[in-house]
């Protein structure tokens, strides 16, 4: 075990040099060239950060129905759990819309004539730009940041399940026929959803892919006192910008992290069959 | 039952106002019950328009098609049906892909495995019933096919050149099977191909199309015993014939 993990480690030596030699150059530079914390804080700066938002501990209000009570969590895990909120309100709402919109898009072409042309005009909209529609709908609150998060996954997942219906092989659509499988609902769920399902798991992540990216502007706004993109602009107000960077580093690797689990997860689960076929 | 009766059915395919093609012109036909009959004809000649709308899959411009005095206007499981591509849904195993038909039809799963397990043993396939169809060969598939559309118990089989993508080896024994199969089960078989030897191996009788537009040229009646000997004289007679006749179309 050691040692095929060590294995691992050599085979991965120029990747963990890279990485090794860009720490270096950065602190090199952070410390010697630039020599200003506010500019640009060295690597030792944000590591000491880092430690700092994991080791302070604050209350994270947790209340379900009428039970409620504070735990006290690491700031940085309190944070997490917020931004993951609003994420995950705006994904879901995202899914829940977008599916059965591309879907019927897809299937009908009486539903895709109509819904078309609104999308096409909305679509190029940039999500932060309904933010101020986002506090005036639904005010500032956790649904508030939901909503713009919303706007930035619900076209890829409507494109890419449409897109997805729209490529079904005919050939199983009439298999599925002749078989006695012959309405509109068991053909869509028999045939066209499973056929389909690959495009539409690869809207799922280019949809959590562009609503990572609305969280920070999505937390901007004040819909909560916690947040990762919210802590970005608080402690730039407090010019703590080692800060900044941790709170930057932090998005990258959890959006990293969300994409892969995401990749093995459904993948693994849904996508077995197509093991020998695409990919 | 399954007898097949196609009275007179023209099909037209029209792209824009200028360009239509007559697929089918006139088609009478009348198959018996039990009956093995193979269409062939030049390519593009609308067999398989005449298969497909015989399975419910198209509709004719023009005349109707009954089965067993019922009038068919949409696809139906007492038709079954197998494409020359590969058609099993490549999400579902083996298993999953026979008891569809049943499933669709009301079947229980629990009852629908059973049955299945008795037509993939009908097309030697029982050890694959977990596999997924990539994992399966070209030969395989079309038996998977072949059990999936049995499955369902239809009265008619329409098989759209099931065989032609396939190696020749591979083809003979799937002919060598799908006639014992045939022979077990109460079946009417419609068999298009564009081979004349899977034609005269197989059928009780050949129908021969003309060109474009697909008419009936010649109905040829197959007297020979089975099994057949693919190479005796009394089969290449008939070949040669066929070959004579399918020249004739091919010159127009």
């Amino acid at each position: 075990m050691v040692r095929v993990g060590f294995q691992n480690l050599k085979n991965k030596g120029v990747e963990i040099l890279s990485i090794i030699s860009a720490l270096v150059i950065w602190q090199l530079i952070a410390v010697y060239v630039v020599q200003n914390k506010f500019f640009l804080p060295s690597f030792t700066d944000v590591s000491l950060a880092f430690v700092s938002v994991v080791s302070r501990q604050v209350d994270f209000p947790l209340s379900f129905l009428s039970f409620s009570m504070d735990i006290p969590l690491p700031v940085l895990v309190v944070d997490l759990l917020f931004s993951m909120m609003h994420f995950l309100i705006g994904l879901i709402a995202a899914l829940a819309i977008g599916m059965p919109v591309g879907m019927l898009m897809g299937w009908f072409r009486s539903v895709d004539r109509i819904f078309d042309p609104l999308i096409e005009i909305v679509r190029p909209i940039p999500p932060l730009a309904w933010i101020p529609f986002a506090i005036i709908w639904i005010g500032l609150n956790p649904f508030g940041a939901g909503f713009v998060i919303f706007i930035g996954a619900l076209f890829p997942i409507i494109i890419n399940t449409f897109t997805g219906f729209k490529n079904i092989p005919r050939i199983y659509v009439e298999a599925a026929k002749v078989l006695g499988c012959n309405t509109d609902r068991d053909l869509i769920r028999q045939v066209a959803l499973p056929s389909a399902l690959p495009s539409i798991v690869a809207g799922v992540r280019i949809a959590m892919g562009v609503g990572w990216m609305c969280l920070v502007a999505a937390e901007m706004f004040g819909v909560s006192k916690n947040g990762l993109g919210f802590k970005i602009w608080h402690h730039y107000y407090l010019h703590n910008m080692d800060f900044v960077l941790v709170y930057m580093l932090v998005l990258g690797f959890l959006g990293l992290l969300i994409d892969r689990l995401l990749r093995y997860y459904l993948e693994g689960r849904f996508l077995k069959w197509r093991t020998g076929v695409v990919m | 039952m399954g007898r097949v009766s196609v009275r007179n059915v023209s099909r037209k395919f029209v792209k824009d106002e200028v360009t239509q093609t007559l697929a089918l012109e006139n088609i009478d036909l009348e198959l018996e019950d039990k009956e093995f009959v193979c269409f062939i004809g030049p390519s593009g000649c609308g067999k398989t328009t005449l298969l497909r709308i015989i399975s419910g899959l198209d509709t004719p411009d023009q005349g109707e098609v009954f089965i067993d005095n019922e009038k068919i206007t949409s696809p139906g499981p007492k038709r079954g049906m197998v494409f020359q591509e590969y058609s099993l849904f490549p999400w579902k195993s083996v298993i999953d892909n026979v008891i569809f038909g049943p499933q669709m039809g009301g079947v229980s799963k629990k009852d629908a495995m059973v049955e299945a397990e008795k037509y993939l043993e009908l097309v030697g396939l029982t050890q694959f019933k977990d596999s997924y169809p990539h994992e399966l060969s070209g030969g395989m598939k079309q038996r998977v096919a072949i059990a999936r559309a049995l499955a369902n118990e239809p009265e008619v089989l329409l098989m759209d050149e099931p065989f032609g993508a396939l190696d020749a080896q591979t083809r003979n024994s799937l002919q060598h099977e799908l006639l014992s199969i045939w022979q077990k089960k109460h079946l009417t078989v419609l068999f298009v191909t564009h081979s004349v030897d899977e034609a005269v191996y197989l059928a009780d009788r050949i129908v021969m199309f003309t060109a474009r537009p697909g008419r009936i040229k010649e109905v040829v009646k197959v007297d020979i015993p089975r099994p057949r000997d693919r190479t005796s004289m009394e089969v290449n007679r008939l070949r040669n014939h066929l070959l004579k006749l399918l020249s004739e179309e091919q010159q127009k």
